[in-house]
């Protein structure tokens, strides 16, 4: 996690429809804080990660001290304040995808792309994470293509599948 | 709408199913499971089928919920015969329908388990995967479309909803889910009807039911079965609890992994909405009762009660000491009822019933049915329910096929990170709370994963703690100090760098931790440790050096023994 804290908080362009679309939850919520985590998923939806503009704005709106609503976002293995690339990898690790060699898929990974989960490639095309359980056991191991779900996955074919995936769009 | 309204429904909705009735149904798996290995493109592919050969008179597509063998997905099962098929794909659609519908000889090869078992059968309840199952908490799942209330209004749905709110008081209630005597699926096994009548003892004008489907176990996925492929059995359970203690609103706390579980579930609440059976004075009555789905963020220790509330109260969720227990004050210091989803799902059919049918199954001290996943080195993984008491042995090798390429049982895990490890001399464990705890283990949520020789079970106890160490909230310290060294210590072992010392003092700290940390995560997290300490000692023994042994660690080793001995 970065040292420094979130920023004060600062007007954020008003013609970002995905600011629209948290302004909207917010309300529809009620302004409520107990909502705090149902908004920052819609946050998270949107960007894809939790900007700290976007944290602040929460705040505000909410009228939470910003240590609550740092604390929360980083408490969650939901949400995260980086960015995770534009195409995401998740490997399952859950104990039946460990069993069926989970752990292999991410040496193949790591052989392939040079990354270890969590980290993002220079160019942020690609993030490799790793999800404690995607419960999709009987499938095990799973991995997950952005939203796609991959079953029995084999680690000789991992590498070209993630490199299909990128390259498609 | 009133209770009479809705009975009109019913009598129109069967009424239109005796009209409507087409010759054939068939049933396509849409579980996460299935729909991961291609469920949407066979229902597509299926209906396009249909359509060019002019079939739409006859048959009937249903998408469901889970069937149970996950791994040979995609699955099509063709009703009345009970014909399931594996493995669809878009390629083998039409010769299926050609053979199983036209010409009425099924392909033998496309059968289910037609590629491992010697004997496929026609109508697969014959199967002993099926066969040896007792399916309550999963009775209608894989049968209706779980997205359609009517599907399940047909299949007695609400039934025991409307019984509850016309024929019987709050405490009749209790009384009923006392005498089944079903305790509770989560894993802590407390007496459900017990812990409702906890709650509906304290006076309070607001009360909470709270549904825990934030499953985090990993290799767990039996209340996403429930949840995905019957989402009106929980919420009736709900309501039903509802009444029982008094509450008037509800949460369902539901896995953020889940996203069509959440789905589904979110469907399940608009459609009772809008026939009257959530809301204000259901079904005319006095009772008033909503429901509200809480989306988890990924957190595992939001799985315990307290934490769970934390989190549906928008904060960290970190746990804290009880007492007070939630049933006392819980959500904004109400009293709170929270139930596992699968225990949920288990209440309308115990009212439908009566408690003592519940009560005769399974053992005397564990009543009823338990699902577990059944996953890992098995031929067919999928999710299953047994009565209680079902060993260990008619799991693994009648229902799962034995162990795959015909290797050698080493180890069943059951718990997840709170529980144990099952070694093969206890193969015919009975499936019961106690039997399992003797063993060092303990029921859980019903994650059952089976190990051959390839697992190590020295990395088992590290990844598990590794596990434990990462989903620490850190609030209290033996928690959150104690799994770090523990798993520090297991590496070393792993690492072939620890000597006996370190065992030593693992098991010591194994214990502290146990005993001393503030809820139930760290306090089971030794539990997979001891586990596979108590059954298979000798593999750590194995990594351990021994003194002069290699001369790389010596000086570690006198540095620890001096350690030792100041």
């Amino acid at each position: 996690m970065e040292t420094d804290t979130v920023p004060l908080v600062k007007q954020s362009p008003k013609t970002d429809p995905r600011i629209k679309l948290i302004a909207a939850k917010i309300k529809k919520e009620n302004y409520k804080p107990d909502a705090l985590i149902e908004i920052l998923h819609t946050a998270q939806n949107a960007y894809g990660y939790l900007p700290k503009d976007i944290l602040a704005f929460i705040t505000k709106e909410l009228r939470l001290p910003p240590s609550r609503v740092y604390s929360t976002a980083t408490f969650y293995h939901f949400f995260s304040l980086k960015s995770k690339g534009e195409h995401t990898c998740l490997v399952c690790t859950g104990t039946a995808c460990y069993v069926k060699g989970s752990q292999q898929l991410l040496n193949a990974i790591e052989n392939g792309f040079g990354l270890i989960p969590g980290q993002v490639s220079p160019d942020n095309k690609l993030g490799v994470q790793v999800a404690r359980c995607i419960g999709a056991c009987g499938l095990a191991p799973v991995m997950v293509l952005d939203d796609e779900v991959h079953g029995k996955v084999k680690p000789e074919e991992v590498v070209n599948t993630i490199k299909e995936k990128i390259s498609t769009i | 709408m009133n209770r009479q309204d809705l009975k009109n429904i019913i009598a129109e909705e069967k009424n239109k199913e005796e009209l409507n009735k087409k010759k054939h149904k068939i049933c396509v798996c849409c579980g996460a499971g299935c729909i991961s290995s291609g469920a949407e493109e066979v229902m597509k592919k299926l209906n396009e089928e249909i359509k060019t050969r002019n079939l739409e008179n006859d048959i009937e597509v249903i998408p469901t919920g889970c069937m149970g063998p996950c791994s040979k997905g995609p699955l099509m099962n063709f009703l009345p015969s009970n014909t399931i098929y594996q493995k669809i794909d878009c390629t083998n659609i039409a010769a299926i329908v050609q053979n199983q519908v036209i010409e009425k000889k099924p392909i033998e090869h496309l059968l289910l388990f037609s590629d491992s078992r010697e004997k496929t059968f026609i109508d697969a309840r014959e199967d002993p995967f099926f066969k040896k199952q007792l399916k309550i908490a999963l009775k209608d799942c894989g049968y209706i479309n779980p997205e359609r209330i009517e599907d399940y209004l047909i299949h007695d749905g609400y039934k025991a909803l409307d019984k509850v709110l016309f024929e019987m008081t709050a405490e009749d209630v209790i009384a009923e889910v006392k005498q089944s005597r079903i305790r509770g699926r989560g894993g802590a096994g407390y007496p459900t009807g017990l812990k409702w009548e906890t709650v509906y003892k304290y006076v309070n004008d607001q009360k909470y039911v709270i549904c825990n489907g934030d499953e985090g176990d990993p290799g767990a996925f039996m209340d996403r079965s429930v949840l995905e492929g019957n989402p009106h059995r929980v919420l009736e359970g709900m309501a039903i609890a509802a009444y029982a203690i008094g509450a008037n609103k509800g949460y369902a706390y539901i896995r953020g992994e889940y996203p069509l579980a959440i789905k589904r579930f979110e469907t399940a609440i608009k459609q009772a909405k809008k026939f009257g059976l959530l809301g204000t004075n259901i079904l005319g009555t006095q009772f008033s009762f909503d429901v509200e789905v809480r989306i988890g963020a990924g957190a595992f220790v939001c799985g315990e009660e307290t934490a769970l509330i934390a989190s549906i109260e928008g904060k960290r969720g970190t746990p804290r000491p009880r007492p007070p227990f939630p049933a006392e004050s819980g959500l904004w210091s109400k009293p709170t009822l929270i139930n596992n989803v699968e225990t949920l799902a288990a209440i309308a059919p115990i009212i439908n019933n009566g408690g003592e049918w519940y009560n005769e199954i399974g053992t005397p001290k564990s009543s009823g049915t338990k699902v577990f996943a059944l996953t890992g080195k098995i031929n067919y993984a999928g999710v299953i329910e047994v009565p209680m008491g079902t060993t260990l042995r008619e799991i693994v090798y009648d229902i799962g096929g034995g162990v795959q390429n015909g290797e050698e049982f080493k180890a069943a895990q059951t718990g997840g990170p709170s529980g144990g490890c099952i070694p093969p001399e206890h193969l015919d464990v009975k499936m019961d709370y106690e039997s399992l705890v003797s063993l060092g283990s303990i029921m859980g949520s019903g994650g059952l994963i089976i190990m051959d020789k390839t697992s190590d079970m020295v990395d088992v106890a590290r990844y598990f703690m590794e596990f434990c160490m990462d989903e620490s909230c850190g609030k209290c310290v033996p928690c959150r100090v104690g799994t770090r060294m523990m798993h520090d210590l297991l590496q070393k072992i792993c690492d072939h760098k620890a000597t006996q010392i370190d065992l030593d003092r693992l098991e010591e700290l194994a214990v502290y931790v146990k005993e001393a940390s503030l809820c139930g995560l760290g306090g089971s997290a030794p539990n997979p440790l001891l586990s596979t300490l108590r059954h298979f000692r000798h593999e750590y023994e194995n990594r351990i050096v021994k003194p002069g042994e290699n001369i790389d660690h010596f000086n570690q080793l006198k540095y620890e023994q001096a350690l030792h001995t100041n």
